[in-house]
Order: C-alpha cells, then structure tokens, then sequence
C-alpha cells in the first residue's frame, strides 16, 4: 500500500506540545528518519533554508528579543548555552590593594570590582585583546603581562569633611567628600596600543557609572590598582557578556468550541492582558449552521489575539465552563530568545557571535576527527 | 614600537572573537602556600618598548581531544570528546540522529567533575561511524551559516521596518 504523506495538518499537529491540566504530552521531537513510515526526515540542508525562519521582536543594545521558527530544542540550547558561558569579555580579575581601611572586607571589595561590567572601543576588546596566561613558572607573573593582554585600571578615593556643608547636615554624601565609591571613580591607565584602540569615545570604562562599590568615611580611603583579563562565564559568572539569555516556547491557544458572553470575558481574564480579545459575533457566522453561534448574533466572544504574552498559566483549565472548550499547547520548534546583554556585546551580535563560536567548535572538531582516522 | 610590528595582525573573520583553544581554563591561582603579596603592586602592563616576548606561541601543537573507544568496530563505535559538553554533544547528537544511515546516537557525559563528553554512534551497513560523525559535524556548520543568514537578514529587517 503505498504511503500517504503527512497533511498540513498533520504536520503542524506533531509540531505541538499538548498542556493539560496536570500533565504534558508530546514533549519530545519526531521529525528524525524511520519514524513514520514512508517519510524523509533526514537532514537537507536546503529544507531547512526554506523553513527557518528568524523574526525580531525587540533589538536594543542592551536588550534584544527575536524568535528561532523551524529548529530544534538541542541547536537552540547550544546557542543559549554559547551566549551564556562561552563568549569572551573583558572584567577585572586581578585587584592589588595598596590601602583599604574602609569597613569593607578586602576580598569583599575585591568580588564586588570584579563583577562590575565594563564597556570599551569594540574593535580592540574583540580583535586587538588576547587572552592572558598564568605563566607555568609564577616568578615570571610580572613578566607575562602586556598591552594586548591586560587592560590597567585603578582607584584612589579618601574621604574627608566637607568644610563647606551646612551647619547640621545630616545626609552624609553632602557633609563629606567622597561618602560613596561608585564605578565612575575608577580611572583606566592606558599602556602601549591601548592608547590607539581605547582613546576617547571608546575608553574602557563602566558600562553603568552609578554602581555603588563601597561608603566611606572621613578619614577612610581606597587605594587599589586592577588588571582585567578576558575570561568566559564558564570561568566565573562575571565574565558573562549577558545577564540572561533565555527562551520559552511560543504557547498556543487553541478555541475549539465558541465561548461567549460573560463566559468569554472571564475566559480573557485568565490570560495575561492582551491574549484573548473579545469580538462581536457576526450575522454570518451566527448564521452558519453547526458553528455553535446561531441564534448569538451580537454578543462578545473570545478570540485568541497574541498567544506569545501568554504565560501558559493553564488557569483557564481549572474551570469548569471551559472544559473541552480549549487547547493550550506549546510550538515544539518557535523559541523566542530573549538576550540582555551586560553592555560590552550589543545583545545581537552576541547571538552571532554564539553561532560563530558553535560553527567554529564543530570544523575544529571536524579536524580532530580526521586526525583521529590518520 | 618593536612589538607592534612583529605581531602578525591576522585580518580577524566577521564575528570570531579570539581563538577559542587559546582560552585558558581558568585565571584562579592553583593553591599556593606562597601568597606572596610583596610582587610591586602597581606594575601596569608594563611598557612594551625593550621586551622580548615569545610572541603567543604558535598556536601550540593541537591536542588530540577526540578519541575512538576501544570495542569499536566500523559501524558501532564510541567516541570520547574532551573539553566538551551539552552544548555540543546535543547538538551533534541531533544531527547525527537526523541522518538516515544511522540507526543509533546519543550522547553521554558519564561524571560531571570529569571534562568528557562520550557519543555513541550506530550505522547501518554501508557507511561507518566515523563519516557519520564527520557528516554531523559538516552539517552543524551549514546549519550555522544558514542561521548567521538569516539572522543577519532578520535583523536588517527590522531595523528598516523600525525606523521606517
């Protein structure tokens, strides 16, 4: 007999996520060869040019949301993963304390430098800065430091009184100089190259120059001198060029049988603002015989509006009036990425970087495997 | 200055960062009783100007990270990648499953605290293992050229549609 290909439908239904009222079905893709008799599903590069799809929500450099249509969980996770622990930035590693007398703890201070995100000129943090190595022999440590692998900072800050405050002040940033460290405090020292790729505009500075690092007192002073190394998150949090990079699949909503009435406007309420919208049913529809509208002309129903603000809080299914009403589900291959970048990647280029990096990951490997044979 | 000069400034492709094998495991000081602090504190990279370096050793002698595990035969074998992890044995594993002349692949990373990540890989007759996993590996990198596209197209998209 021969076999009948998949209908639309079809295909679209084996796409879905099922979400029910306690449990979840359908979690894991099918579309590998012999699975379903009589159907192809091996990979093809030029299928997979025709139904990938990216679209954009959002792009803000500090904030970029866009979808992935038509791949699987395990190509998305790697990019997710890439962005997260495996692209280089630039933090501050290495903090040498001349004097701290302020009442927070060396280390303490040292950790709270650390993860302060910096910004710099691009072109030098990601072409002209290399990676700095921890020499095998540790006397030669002075000897391994170099314009193109360490970037100096240094902050001197001393409290004192402010002799020119008003009798009786008591907001402690007015009555003394210098109360609160922030990150704008620290002031970069550039050696060698550093001058032509950090000058100006592009000066390796904090992303956010209001982050408090520590209060002082008069009397109390920070004298410190830091060295910035790259690293990747998957070293230490701090060297994360994005603060999260996530996604969810899109959900779906599906009506299967008309809500109306005051049943409609409670079914928007269990959604989100925005998901469900309520129309008027038409003389054409209440006309339309088995559709469940006759004799409703008039009245509100619910329709799905934007299924991708929904939170798929199933609380639409805890009631009654909606069984068998609705389908909530998610779409298996949409994955709508949100990346926020800490400020030294725009967020975009961080997702590119993340496909450069898998794509260089997988021909080096490729390599090694050929290698291997010889 | 000297450095500036021998330093080959390779022209870096669109969107590569610095060599990633180059990446050090982790800047963390290996435990030393010698927590000597007396080193001059304020040594800024130093000037460049009379220092000889050994200019980032040519990317040293490539390591053998992929090893085929012993009780292999042609069409069943166990591969054992170092330094990898989900990230890509998930991926690898997707794409090696979505070619019709593997009957079997998974992955495994059989200890956490060890940096090892294992795929299985299982072929019909007619092919080995080994081009399936050299075909993966391919297709993983179409696959990422077409994302970078359509990416790069999306987000032109966008923008014209934003500031239109």
């Amino acid at each position: 007999m021969p076999h009948k290909p998949p209908t639309q439908e079809e295909l679209e239904r084996r796409k879905i996520v099922g979400i029910h009222e306690e449990t979840i079905t359908d979690v894991s893709s099918s579309d590998y060869p012999w699975t379903y008799p009589g159907e192809d599903h091996s990979w093809d590069i030029e299928a997979f040019k025709r139904n990938f799809r990216i679209e954009f929500h959002q792009n803000d450099p500090f904030e970029a949301s866009f979808s992935l249509i038509g791949c699987d969980a395990s190509i998305a996770n790697a990019f997710r993963r890439i962005m997260i622990a495996d692209i280089p930035t630039l933090a501050i590693e290495t903090v040498f304390i001349n004097n701290n007398t302020s009442v927070i703890q060396d280390e303490v201070l040292a950790h709270r430098l650390g993860l302060i995100p910096f910004k710099g000129g691009k072109e030098g943090l990601h072409k002209f800065l290399k990676w700095w190595r921890r020499p095998e022999d540790e006397s030669q440590i002075n000897n391994s430091y170099y314009d193109f692998n360490t970037v100096s900072l240094r902050l001197e800050v001393k409290c004192e009184h402010n002799e020119k405050a008003a009798p009786g002040e008591t907001d402690p940033t007015k009555l003394y100089k210098h109360a609160h460290v922030y990150a704008r405090d620290i002031e970069f020292c550039p050696v060698g190259r550093q001058e032509k790729y950090f000058s100006g505009e592009n000066a390796i500075a904090p992303v956010n120059p209001d982050i408090l690092i520590a209060k002082l007192r008069p009397g109390q002073e920070i004298s410190l001198s830091m060295h910035m190394h790259k690293g990747v998150g998957s070293d230490h949090a701090k060297f994360s060029p994005v603060a999260t990079a996530s996604y969810r699949l899109m959900p779906v909503i599906k009506i299967e049988r008309p809500i109306l009435g005051k049943d409609a406007e409670k079914f928007a309420k269990c959604f989100p603002k925005g998901v469900i919208g309520l129309e008027k049913v038409t003389k054409q529809e209440a006309a339309q015989k088995g559709s469940g509208y006759e004799g409703h002309e008039g009245e509100v129903k619910a329709v799905v509006v934007d299924p991708m603000r929904d939170t798929v809080s199933r609380e639409c299914l805890r009631h009654p009036e909606f069984k068998d009403k609705v389908k909530l589900g998610r779409r298996r291959d949409h994955f709508i990425f949100l990346v926020e970048s800490t400020g030294q990647w725009e967020s975009d280029a961080i997702f590119l970087e993340a496909v450069a990096h898998l794509k260089k990951k997988a021909q080096d490997l490729e390599k090694q495997v050929i290698n291997m044979v010889r | 200055m000297p450095r500036a000069k021998s330093k080959k400034e390779e022209p870096v492709e669109a969107g590569s960062d610095v060599v990633m094998e180059e990446a050090p495991p982790s800047h963390q000081p290996e435990s030393r009783d010698d927590m000597s602090v007396d080193q001059d504190e304020n040594d800024g990279p130093e000037d460049v100007e009379d220092e000889e370096v050994d200019e980032e050793e040519e990317e040293e002698e490539d390591v053998q990270r992929v090893r085929l595990l012993p009780g292999s035969t042609p069409t069943a074998a166990s591969f054992e990648f170092l330094n990898e992890g989900h990230t890509l044995g998930n991926a690898l594993r997707y794409i090696i499953m979505k070619n019709p002349d593997v009957e079997f692949c998974a992955y495994a990373i059989p200890h956490p605290s060890e940096a090892k990540m294992n795929v299985r890989i299982q072929t019909f007759e007619g092919t080995t293992a080994i081009q399936a996993l050299e075909k993966g590996l391919r297709d993983l990198q179409e696959l990422c050229d077409v994302v970078s596209d359509k990416f790069i197209d999306a987000k032109e998209k966008f923008a014209a549609s934003a500031s239109s």
